[in-house]
């Protein structure tokens, strides 16, 4: 059956475009999670046509479809879980249309976010969400996960920056959803699809909103002395009506790693940083730094520095979005985890973070989108070690149901993927899985794509879930 | 009719024992949509309330239509059937409001003037200024998926609505998305409820984002005697450094309205350091500011006095470079009569003429002078020469203002909106009707679902996983049955 189907795929698509070698397919077991998922074959369209055929083939033949861009992703969204096809998006990377004027772009999947902002910032103009992976992860991975940044507290995430889909469904059938402007008509078509992590379709082409270039910028790093003092200044940034453009926070111990790599500059005997940024007319950024920086000094900040020009800004955020690999220097693994909090509830929820290491006995970094209540706490673990890495999924739940607990949800902007699913019952009913079964169901009625994803087990596609959780480098041992 | 009438209300009497209230049935006429009167008017307080109304619909196999203030409930395609005006009106709680988090969750028939006059108690707003604004519920401005002039700066409701508690097609209560500024968890349902004009399900409870109030906010207007000159200045803005709180432009039919026509209510006091506006305060005509020979341009903007400044500075710049012909910077006293003009256009357009028909049309920035100069020229010819009103996000309101009923000729119709199919798919948007009497409306429907598009079949299939029976508003989003 899969051999017949691989000859089929070779003669639609062309023999260099199919991977099906086991050497071949390993590569593409994992992502940026700590999940895995070995697919038996990968294919790499070129066009809409190739996807749509692609896509009509593999259900014909019964095979599990998942999309897949960069692979950068948190939550083992991009990973075969169930074996079947991957559809890796690396040749589609066209940008199809700029228009300046209107300020939108028409982009294929694989381009790479950064890629976009580049081929147009010389009029003034840039892609919004920006990852920390944005020289690597691809919009089309973007749009299914609705990604988010540090930049998107001010600018929202990537659902607030699409405007119009092109689609392939199961059947292979290709619909466009949306408009170039963005009002929807009728129904919000793009806005069910952003975010839906490759479960209603593939995504063949995207539609997205340029943003302008501010006039003026100021970057301040804020120097705490206990974690506390932080976390009350932005709770109190929020309160009193400030929205900046990022709002970063590092605790002392994260800071130190990375001060030891990257040399941002930041203060190595302090217990958190908080870098925020303000953008705007030169006025407005003038008084919007002079406030926070009252603020900082309210909540007993030691200093506020300011950036002084461009590259001693570019050092500080090389700081912040290169942290997680900085942390991977010194551990034999890193998880990462995504979860979302009121702002208001950002001292109990660090404390209570603190609390859920000691109790497991993990040394629980803090490096996270402090603005908007994102956090990223950070347990450094062996993957080598089932016992360890079960605990750390044990500490990571734990701090999910607090998050639940205190207001929050589970994900801020790495998604659902395989991760979380188990732990989608804390905040959904059976009514609520029950429609968005049924939602899935008109788009993907066969369940071909990215099964086992989003849905916890007996809620969605099929009865059975594998659970790849043992680490390649421990089923070795 | 009144046997059935009495039949259901009779039957709905009898459901559980919680406490309900049932319209006079002489009331039930100001729950008609397009001549539909429904049959019963039931007004649930709770969400198992509301849930038990959709069960004994789904039961009795009852058509329903969740109402607001039904300020605008006329906007949609006629309905096939109508048998239940689901009231929401008793659920008007704020039900969480985290000051210090800038969210707040609130019951779907709460007024929107009284939900923004307690946020700003704590110097928040949520930037929804519509049409018809003191009696609008926050409910039904999402399911009309009306906008509002302040999108420039903030959006629309899709930007900042969190989540929503609804009761779908089931009769089951389901919630889609939190109540947190970021959150990947899930399908975005709540997003598919926003201008789904209750054809997905009833709305109990919307969660949002709120915004720090303006700090002293300012109007700007200026005069062209050209489209092409308005257009010009409001794209300089647009792709300057500044970043106005609205940015619209008006033609000389629409600053007519304006300087001759006052809204029912005035500005409500949104915005910081303004005393709270009481609503039998009417507001001065402002002939002097609004010219009805003249494009004009209407921005505004907040800020530090620094701000405020360069706000001046540079919008009279580039009013100044585009040809403008007179300047005027708003203050306090003068703003609000502006800028409630401005909110309540579409409802100053409707009371202007008996038989008003207003059009939306998403086309991007830079279509507006073609398509404002074909408006213009079809309406001259068509004897329905339009009141628009151009926003620098890319929305065209085309509001066709005849003076009796005659003008309303079915060939005047045709004329005026095939050219508005076509230029809207020439420009890569859409077009689309808001309000229209139901004589009209029906003339203008046929016209514009001889154009269908191919997401239809899509859309059908998702309002079917939210109402399998087809007992939600039929007939209203997609004009023919389902």
């Amino acid at each position: 059956m899969t051999q017949v189907f691989i000859r089929e795929l070779q003669k639609l698509l062309g023999p260099s475009s199919v991977l099906d070698l086991p050497e071949d397919v390993l590569l593409y077991e994992y992502d940026g999670s700590v999940e895995k998922g070995r697919p038996d074959i990968v294919a790499f369209p070129r066009s809409t046509a190739d996807v749509s055929r692609t896509v009509a083939l593999a259900v014909q033949h019964q095979m599990p479809i998942v999309g897949r861009g960069a692979g950068t992703g948190l939550s083992g969204g991009a990973l075969a879980s169930r074996g079947g096809l991957i559809i890796a998006f690396t040749r589609m990377n066209r940008i199809l249309d700029l228009d300046i004027e209107n300020q939108r772009a028409v982009v294929q999947p694989g381009v790479v976010n950064m890629d976009l902002t580049r081929a147009v910032e010389h009029a003034g103009l840039y892609f919004a969400p920006d990852p920390s992976s944005q020289k690597s992860c691809t919009i089309g991975g973007n749009v299914a996960e609705n990604a988010g940044g540090p930049h998107t507290l001010a600018y929202g995430v990537t659902t607030n920056h699409v405007t119009a889909l092109e689609l392939v469904l199961p059947d292979g059938q290709i619909v466009r959803v949306g408009n170039k402007q963005g009002d929807s008509f009728l129904y919000d078509l793009p806005g069910l699809l952003v975010g839906s992590e490759g479960t209603l379709a593939l995504i063949t082409e995207i539609t997205v909103k340029l943003s302008r270039k501010a006039e003026a910028v100021r970057t301040l790093l804020a120097i705490f002395d206990t974690i506390d003092d932080a976390s009350e200044t932005v709770a109190d940034i929020t309160a009193r009506g400030i929205t900046p453009a990022a709002c970063e926070m590092l605790d002392g111990w994260t800071l130190r790693t990375v001060e030891d790599y990257i040399h941002a500059g930041f203060p190595l005997d302090s217990a958190a940083v908080l870098l925020i940024e303000v953008e705007g007319i030169t006025e407005a950024v003038v008084a919007q730094a002079a406030a926070i920086d009252e603020i900082c000094r309210i909540h007993n900040a030691r200093e506020v520095r300011v950036a002084r020009d461009d590259k001693e800004r570019d050092l500080l955020w090389k700081g912040r979005k290169n942290a997680f690999g900085a942390l991977g220097r010194i551990a034999a693994g890193i998880y990462v985890l995504d979860g979302v909090i009121p702002r208001s509830k950002l001292p109990q929820t660090l404390r209570r973070i603190k609390e859920i290491g000691d109790q497991f006995g993990f040394r629980i970094g803090n490096i996270f989108h402090a603005g908007d209540g994102n956090l990223h706490p950070i347990v450094l673990y062996d993957p080598r070690d089932t016992e360890q890495f079960e605990r750390a999924l044990k500490a990571s739940a734990e701090i999910i149901r607090h998050c639940v607990e205190v207001g929050g949800s589970l994900s801020g902007e790495h998604g659902i993927g395989m991760e979380k699913s188990e732990l989608m019952p804390l905040l959904f009913s059976d009514a609520d899985f029950a429609l968005m079964r049924r939602v899935h169901d008109v788009m993907n009625p066969t369940c071909s794509l990215n099964p086992g994803k989003v849905f916890p087990l007996n809620k969605g596609c099929g009865e059975t879930r594998i659970r790849p959780q043992v680490p390649q480098a421990m089923a070795q041992t | 009719m009144t046997a059935v009438t009495n039949n259901i209300t009779a039957r709905l009497g009898s459901l559980g024992a919680s406490p309900r209230d049932f319209a006079d049935p002489s009331d039930r006429e100001s729950y008609a949509v397009d001549g539909f009167v429904p049959s019963a008017v039931v007004k649930p307080a709770t969400a198992e309330e509301a849930a038990e109304i959709v069960r004994f619909a789904l039961k009795e196999k009852l058509a329903l239509v969740p109402v607001g203030s039904r300020t605008k409930l006329s906007i949609g395609a006629t309905p096939v059937r109508y048998d239940i005006a689901l009231d929401m009106s008793a659920m008007n709680q704020i039900a969480h409001h985290d000051p210090a988090d800038l969210t707040v969750s609130v019951g779907a028939g709460m007024p929107l003037a009284k939900l923004n006059a307690t946020l700003l108690e704590h110097n928040q707003f949520l930037p929804l200024l519509v049409p018809y604004y003191s009696q609008a519920t926050i409910g039904g401005t999402v399911v009309s998926g009306i906008d509002s002039p302040l999108r420039q700066a903030y959006g629309t409701a899709r930007d900042f609505l969190l989540g929503a508690e609804f009761i779908d097609g089931t009769g089951a209560i389901v919630k889609s998305g939190g109540r947190v500024v970021k959150n990947v968890t899930g399908y975005d349902l709540h997003k598919l409820l926003i201008g789904s004009l209750g054809t997905l399900g009833v709305i109990t409870r919307l969660n949002f984002r709120t915004f720090p109030a303006p700090l002293a906010p300012r109007g700007f207007l200026a005069s062209f005697s050209t489209h092409e000159a308005a257009l010009k200045a409001r794209r300089k803005i647009a792709e300057s450094p500044l970043s106005p709180l609205t940015l619209d432009v008006i033609n000389p039919r629409a600053a007519r309205i304006f300087a001759e026509r006052t809204p029912i209510t005035p500005e409500p006091s949104v915005f910081a350091g303004e005393a709270h506006a009481t609503a039998d305060s009417s507001l001065p005509l402002p002939g002097e500011w609004f010219h009805p020979r003249d494009w004009q341009l209407c921005a505004a903007f907040a800020g530090v006095p620094e701000v405020l400044d360069r706000y001046s500075r540079d919008l009279t710049r580039a009013a100044e470079q585009s040809g403008a012909i007179s300047i005027t910077t708003l203050d306090d006293a003068t703003r609000p009569s502006i800028w409630g003009r401005l909110r309540e256009a579409l409802a100053l357009f409707r009371e202007s003429s008996p038989f008003a028909a207003i059009l939306k049309l998403n086309v991007l920035p830079s279509g507006h002078a073609q398509a404002v100069t074909i408006l213009e020229a079809v309406g001259d010819s068509a004897k329905l020469p339009p009141a628009l009103i151009a926003r620098a996000s890319g929305i065209l309101y085309v509001a066709l203002l005849p003076n009796s009923a005659e003008d309303f000729s079915p060939e005047n119709v045709a004329l005026m909106t095939q050219e508005m199919i076509s230029l809207s798919h020439r420009l890569e948007g859409r077009a689309s009707l808001l309000f229209a009497p139901p004589t009209i409306k029906r003339l203008l429907e046929s016209t514009l679902n001889s154009h269908p598009h191919a997401d239809l079949a899509l859309m059908r299939r998702v309002k079917s996983a939210f109402d399998p029976q087809n007992i939600f508003a039929p007939g209203r989003l997609f004009s023919n049955p389902l």
